[in-house]
């Protein structure tokens, strides 16, 4: 009998337990515009802002927490409600933090996903507030523009690099290479990697992707850095079906099969190159100066091993831009926004504060040094960043100076429409040079052009 | 008497009294019922209903949604990974029923007729199952490597030359299959065996007297006695392998060449990678549909077969 009861209230806990959590479910009222102040600058307004470092960081999490707290002296109405997440953000649950009211106020993106988020209207126009943002007359206008659609602004950046050549000095110098003179033409390439390979079984010359979308997104960079278009000037039609698109294959194709400078374990996606990077067994990929971050502080690599160079004769003409930034929840309020904005110029544009506060990073053993992000080109606190960055410096900066000289001669030039769509149709011509040695390039970059034309006619 | 004998039956309703101590009764059956009912429709049924209805709209989850009426379905059927994901995925359907059908059933015969280590060999056998997916997937993904990969180290032994594994377009599908047999072999052999193991005796000892060997004791014995499960296991088993996801996903990322891309996968380059939930919804519908199709088939063929015999 006791055994009956006990087990009925079992039953009766269990569906008082569902019947709370369903109800939880629904109970959301993140989208109420409650005690979000009345617009005249000095109520209360609260903020979501993500990407606070991860607790796994505790030095730049310290940093971040102690400039909440001097925005928040500064801006005493305003409260800032930092959300912390590693990756910043995860394309997986972008739409679902959206759909269930949960997205922050201010929101962290990749440059990639501008686009595709300004074009589903899932971040809000910012046209008539980004005005009071003193800092913007001096960001660069290409960079800017990766957060606009026509006249209309629709967020601010927070980093902004192009891509370049990353290599391993270490290995340079093993394998008799000068590493204070890298490669300035991809025959240099071919003949680094060889005498890389060449150093034994399990050391690879030269790296790239080939899946996951990311072999596309490299065929692109190697696309531009040649004077090669992804999409024509409308944007309506394919344009890698190229010479330079061509070069682009044959010259990956002899390093795989003629050179074997590219080690056999192909299909890499992003995390593939850094580790074998952070290995200390990979002589050289495309990459920017971010890569020897991600390396230093993920995959067990030193700065000091790495070095940074311009992409092979992209002298005059373009390179892939990239970087991140921040967009605003399209149920954001004015205030938020107005408040969003304020945070954005103190944590994010502001020389010698926030992300550029190298005096403190330096106190805290963090690396500086890498010349990026390089939002403001040589304008006025652009200047200032890089003084600062040079009396701060813990990393040699030497070892980025190729990288940094050849800027002044390069375009950054942004990613294409429907970039995700494109890469994944690319990913199989570049997959198809790596893993088959009779793979036909003209049969491959025109079945890509048919592919990628259909994409790029279906209305978005 | 006869009369009152020969009337039917009369359902009469408890009274009221009556009819709460049942409800009380089975209070704890409902409470369960309850849970189970508010689990299947929050993570199953909801989900599948808002997938049907996603698929029919344009949604960006901050605007009111927009019908499209089929067009979502235009687009996935103009995509060029649309073909070759669903023959990949019926590729890998196929040769999981090849690959990784029998090898559970024969494994558990094999266990059921050992006299010692069962025990442990049962938990070996089971050990993959308990490893969490993706790392038993990662793990592949370094036996498969083609320099230093434990498989080709292996082929080095025998001095047969080296294989591609995933990086060729010819043994890609075959090898995901091979992690995916390994992944879940254990599932399939502990329900074998507790089928294996409510055989009578007795029907094993009869076949032994009329002089029957292991394998007409099997032919005669095992297999008919577990038809049921057999009929049931191959059923789940395609519709589990017509939605293959993690191993494309962690280990070929859908290449080489589209060589591994499956609905599941192109599904979910939609969905997360391309920002359009209505375009994969659709093809999730549209596997949904051919599995209910495949299952309802399947179902009426073996009822049909069950009661012809």
């Amino acid at each position: 009998m006791r055994k009956t009861s006990h087990r009925r209230a079992l039953g009766l806990l269990l569906v008082a337990g569902l019947g709370l959590t369903a109800a939880s479910c629904g109970s959301g009222d993140e989208d109420k515009p409650a005690a979000q102040g009345s617009g005249d600058g000095t109520a209360p307004v609260t903020i979501t802002v993500g990407c606070q470092p991860p607790k796994s960081n505790p030095k730049e999490r310290s940093g971040w927490d102690e400039d909440v707290a001097a925005f928040q002296k500064l801006h005493p109405n305003i409260t800032i409600q930092s959300k912390d997440a590693f990756p910043c953000i995860n394309p997986d649950t972008f739409q679902a933090k959206l759909a269930g009211g949960t997205q922050e106020d201010v929101f962290y993106v990749y440059y990639t996903d501008v686009q595709k988020i300004i074009k589903a209207r899932q971040a809000a126009d910012i046209s008539q507030y980004i005005g009071d943002v003193k800092a913007l007359k001096d960001i660069r206008a290409d960079v800017q523009s990766v957060f606009k659609e026509g006249d209309k602004s629709y967020g601010l950046p927070r980093n902004n690099y192009n891509m370049g050549l990353v290599y391993n000095r270490k290995l340079f110098t093993q394998a008799g290479l000068n590493p204070d003179s890298p490669p300035k033409t991809w025959a240099e390439v071919q003949e680094a990697a060889k005498k890389i390979a060449g150093l034994g079984a399990g050391y690879t010359g030269f790296g790239e992707y080939s899946a996951g979308n990311t072999g596309g997104w490299h065929f692109a960079a190697s696309l531009y850095a040649r004077g090669g278009s992804m999409v024509s000037d409308d944007g309506k039609s394919a344009a890698f079906n190229s010479s330079e698109g061509k070069a682009v294959l044959e010259n990956l194709k002899k390093m795989r099969w003629d050179d074997n400078s590219m080690g056999t374990k192909q299909l890499l996606q992003w995390e593939d190159l850094m580790r074998m990077m952070g290995s200390g067994k990979l002589g050289m990929m495309i990459g920017a100066p971010d890569v020897v971050q991600s390396v230093n502080n993920d995959f067990q690599g030193k700065f000091e091993d790495y070095g940074v160079t311009a992409v092979p004769e992209s002298e005059g003409k373009s390179s892939l831009s990239g970087g991140d930034g921040y967009m605003f929840n399209p149920k954001a309020t004015p205030e938020k926004i107005k408040a969003g904005l304020l945070w954005l110029e103190f944590h994010e544009l502001t020389p010698g504060k926030g992300q550029f506060n190298y005096e403190r990073a330096k106190a805290q053993g963090r690396p500086v040094g890498l010349p990026i992000p390089d939002l403001y080109g040589d304008s006025a606190p652009g200047k200032e960043i890089t003084a600062l960055r040079k009396q701060f410096a813990t990393v040699p900066v030497d070892h980025f100076t190729p990288y940094v000289s050849a800027q002044a001669g390069i375009t950054n030039k942004l990613e294409p429409p429907k970039a995700q769509e494109l890469y994944a149709v690319l990913d199989v011509a570049m997959s198809a040079v790596l893993t088959r040695k009779d793979a036909d390039i003209d049969k491959l970059l025109s079945d890509a052009e048919g592919k990628a034309n259909k994409i790029l006619g279906r209305a978005s | 008497m006869a009369h009152l004998t020969a009337k039917p039956p009369v359902r009469r309703s408890l009274p009221q009294g009556a009819a709460r101590r049942a409800v009380g009764r089975n209070l704890t059956a409902y409470g369960f019922l309850c849970g189970a009912l508010i689990c299947f429709a929050f993570f199953s049924w909801y989900p599948m209903v808002r997938e049907v209805v996603l698929s029919f709209q344009e949604n960006n989850f901050v605007d009111p949604a927009k019908w499209v009426g089929f067009d979502n379905f235009r687009t996935v059927i103009e995509d060029p990974a649309f073909r070759a994901a669903w023959l990949n995925t019926a590729a890998f359907s196929g040769l999981a029923l090849v690959v990784g059908y029998a090898i559970p059933f024969v494994l558990a015969v094999v266990l059921n007729e050992l006299r010692h280590a069962r025990g442990y060999l049962r938990f070996v056998v089971y050990l993959p199952v308990m490893l969490p997916p993706a790392v038993g997937v990662l793990l592949f993904k370094w036996f498969y490597d083609p320099g230093a990969g434990l498989f080709n180290q292996i082929l080095d032994g025998f001095g047969i030359p080296p294989l591609s594994w995933l990086d060729s377009s010819s043994t890609a599908l075959i090898s995901l299959v091979l992690v995916s047999t390994w992944m879940n072999l254990g599932t399939g052999t502990l329900i074998y065996l507790a089928a294996l193991q409510s055989i009578p005796g007795e029907l094993y000892e009869s076949a032994e007297l009329d002089g029957a060997g292991l394998f007409r004791r099997v032919r005669h014995v095992t297999i008919p006695q577990t038809k049921l499960i057999l009929l049931v296991m191959l059923m789940l088993q395609v519709v589990a392998t017509m939605q293959v996801f993690i191993e494309p996903y962690l280990l070929t990322g859908g290449g080489p060449e589209n060589a591994t891309v499956t609905v599941a996968y192109l599904m979910y380059q939609y969905a997360f990678n391309f920002g359009d939930f209505g375009a994969g919804g659709a093809l999730g519908l549209m596997l949904m549909v051919v599995l209910m199709v495949f299952s309802t088939i399947y179902l009426r063929v073996a009822r049909d077969n069950e009661g012809g015999r």
